[in-house]
């Protein structure tokens, strides 16, 4: 970076790009968290207010331990693996974006050289 | 019955080897790490697969090993929240937090602290949480190796147990630092793993399936409907033939509909001893989980000995598929715990009667001599197997966390706070002598809260993380408003409440104890009297996180807007470090800016 400075004006660098970053991963964020917070909060409203409902036996189980004693753990799993996958692919997006706006930006094809994906991005 | 009067030579075996491998690990790795980076976090090169399970095995404490179980039998179905929301809150961490911090880069809180507002001050505030959360959680594993030494020596004080252990692995810390840790984490995992689960499948084909055990306690529901019940409890004990019958259970133990049904014993106890309706009771349980649930789950995220091995991973990618190999070895295991809780209700209910480390936190360990009767030896092997399991578990949470908080005090208090020009050697040292004076702390304090639930303490350490570490970190990643003052305002009230509200439900606790340490806190009985009275601000001293996690957000949000002048100037960039993609290699573009900027 000695000879050359980050340019500010360069589109990496710019409020549209933080802010549309930051919102696509609140929003894949707060969607994982919201699946799994119906769950975790719903269940002890569902045995406050059906609680014979969730007392029935299911193999032996009340279906309530059930639930929370064996079936949350792979209902977690689920979402992770979806958050995961989701995520590297934004983060992919994001690099193929970046690299796209700062050439429109810079106009003349002058690659910026912390854009390791530049060739692929405009192909 | 399982009361073996001298040690029973298949348990030492197993809990000596378990020891002796864990100390020849530590010291073999010692010889290779040598760079102060190696102590800290492992030359930041530890594969995907040994990372998540040395996750797993740092994490995987007394508290899931032993405690749970023990509070399963204990309390029943609301004690389940615990595994559910220790495996979960894992969601939590990698949802918001585990990738940015990744991407910032930085080897302790302290250090993302610091860097994240440009001020050292911040991080001497930071620092103190590694400790107050440490201390907390060393506790409850302190009583897991003197629970486990008191069964294994027959007659050993509990506090010769916490003193042994605790001087073992301070040792193996001192001498070895974290890549002998990474290693040691990772097979202890495994031995955990092992450990649990092969007793119970032998312990069920003998006893009936998880279902079958569960069955034999009737709910509400049942009692209801009559033509349901086809299994009737027996009163005969100690019959050896046929099917297992369960046996009777003591006056201590709850009844099988509370113990079965939400909303038990664990979570009512204050409202009962208040002496309230069942109609009255029942908002408050519901207040009591909710408020737990807040705690693990936020507590998770903010634990500090675990946000430090994200950065051992190579990169940002590697650092979430790691997260999800923790999410699954850890989920597997908590499968386990409450079925040794299940199981020991019925065939061993004279754990009810005791307390301490005589009562239900030892039912892993002395369930599988049950089986002595039938198949002899075999007993022995398997509560030898399950022993080891708990050495590795007190064993490796108490080395993590010696680490993390040696960690601190060698690399923050001294090396940046105390004598910034000390040489690398210098902080070598100290490291070694920061060790030894924190594992004595520990075993000072851990001697202390026998007559305390391992797992209830864990719940504790949980819920002062979420109120300080959580808000902290979460805050600061996706809010650019964020101010320092607003930052250390929020964690350290939300924090310091929570500590506060948690230390004075222990101390009143322990105030009933009949033994020693009664008299020592006699001085809180007083608390006693006023819980009975105020049954609702008694959950929320137990249980601080539904209101202190609020409170240290609202302050932060409060405090940041009030002074949002002093917003780090260069906030933009220190948000695209954290947000973008490590490809477009702003990290390094931004460490070169500091080092124009600042030197």
């Amino acid at each position: 970076m000695s000879q050359q400075n980050p340019d500010p004006d360069d589109f990496i660098h710019s409020e549209e790009f933080l802010h549309h970053l930051m919102r696509r991963q609140l929003r894949l964020s707060i969607a994982c968290a919201a699946a799994f917070l119906v769950l975790l909060f719903g269940l002890p409203l569902a045995n406050y207010y059906a609680p014979d409902f969730m007392a029935q036996r299911v193999g032996g189980f009340t279906l309530t331990w059930l639930i929370l004693g064996v079936l949350f753990f792979p209902f977690v799993w689920a979402i992770a693996g979806v958050f995961i996958s989701r995520s590297m692919a934004l983060e992919e997006t994001e690099v193929h974006l970046a690299a796209d706006g700062n050439a429109k930006r810079n106009g003349n094809g002058q690659n910026n050289p912390n854009a390791p994906d530049n060739g692929d991005a405009e192909a | 019955m399982p009361e073996p009067a001298s040690f029973d030579i298949w348990i030492l075996a197993f809990s000596a080897i378990t020891v002796v491998v864990t100390i020849w690990m530590g010291f073999r790795s010692a010889k290779t790490s040598k760079s102060a980076s190696d102590f800290f976090v492992a030359g930041r090169s530890v594969s995907v697969g040994w990372n998540a399970s040395a996750i797993s095995g740092e994490y995987l404490s007394a508290a899931s090993f032993m405690g749970i179980a023990g509070m399963v039998m204990l309390s029943g179905y609301d004690a389940l929240w615990y595994p559910v929301c220790y495996a979960c809150g894992y969601l939590f961490l990698l949802l918001f937090i585990a990738g940015p911090l990744r991407r910032f880069g930085a080897y302790t809180i302290p250090d993302f602290a610091e860097g994240r507002y440009d001020s050292p001050a911040f991080r001497k505030i930071a620092v103190c949480f590694v400790l107050f959360i440490g201390f907390f959680y060393t506790m409850p594993q302190m009583k897991g190796a003197g629970t486990t030494l008191a069964y294994i020596f027959p007659g050993l004080p509990y506090w010769v147990g916490v003193a042994l252990v605790g001087a073992v692995i301070t040792l193996n810390v001192a001498l070895g630092g974290m890549k002998g840790i990474t290693l040691v984490q990772a097979v202890q995992y495994w031995i955990k793993m092992f450990a649990i689960s092969v007793p119970i499948f032998v312990l069920l084909s003998v006893y009936g399936g998880y279902g079958e055990n569960l069955s034999l306690n009737q709910s509400h529901t049942d009692l209801a409907s009559p033509p349901a019940v086809v299994e009737t409890v027996a009163p005969a004990s100690g019959s050896e033939s046929g099917s297992p019958q369960r046996l009777d259970l003591p006056a201590a133990a709850p009844t099988d509909a509370d113990w079965l049904s939400p909303f038990g014993p664990l979570t009512s106890k204050a409202a009962e001893a208040a002496g309230l309706t069942p109609e009255e009771t029942k908002p408050l349980s519901l207040l009591y989980t909710f408020s737990l649930i807040v705690a693990l789950v936020c507590g998770t995220a903010g634990l500090p000995h675990i946000l430090v091995r994200f950065y051992t991973n190579p990169d940002g990618a590697a650092a979430k598929r790691t997260t999800m190999w923790v999410m699954i070895l850890i989920g597997v295991f908590y499968v386990f715990p409450p079925v040794f809780g299940v199981v020991g209700r019925n065939f061993l209910p004279e754990l009810y009667e005791a307390t301490g480390s005589k009562g239900p936190d030892k039912v892993v360990l002395e369930l599988p001599m049950l089986i002595r009767e039938k198949y002899g030896i075999l007993g022995s092997i398997l509560s030898g197997i399950t022993c080891a399991g708990a050495f590795a578990a007190f064993m490796s949470t108490f080395s993590g966390l010696l680490v993390s908080m040696t960690g601190a005090l060698a690399h923050d208090v001294y090396g940046r706070i105390l004598r910034p020009s000390s040489t690398p050697e210098q902080r070598l040292r100290m490291f070694k002598w920061c060790a030894i004076f924190v594992g004595g702390v520990s075993v000072i304090l851990g001697a202390l809260v026998e007559p305390l639930e391992i797992n209830f303490m864990v719940g504790q350490a949980f819920a002062i993380a979420a109120a300080s570490y959580f808000p902290l970190l979460f805050m600061s990643v996706w809010w650019r408003g964020m101010t320092m003052k607003g930052a250390a305002t929020g964690m350290l009230v939300g924090g310091l409440c929570a500590l506060l509200s948690a230390t004075l439900v222990n101390a009143s606790t322990l105030a009933l104890d009949k033994g020693p340490m009664g008299k020592l806190f006699a001085g809180f009985d007083g608390m006693n009297d006023f819980w009975k009275v105020h049954p609702l601000l008694r959950i929320l001293a137990e249980q601080p996180a539904i209101w202190s996690v609020p409170l240290s957000i609202g302050l932060m949000i409060v405090v940041s807007k009030a002074t949002r002048k002093t917003v780090p100037e260069d906030i933009r960039m220190k948000m695209l470090v954290l947000h973008a993609p490590e490809k477009l290699g702003l990290k390094q573009e931004y460490i070169e800016e500091q080092q124009v900027a600042g030197h």
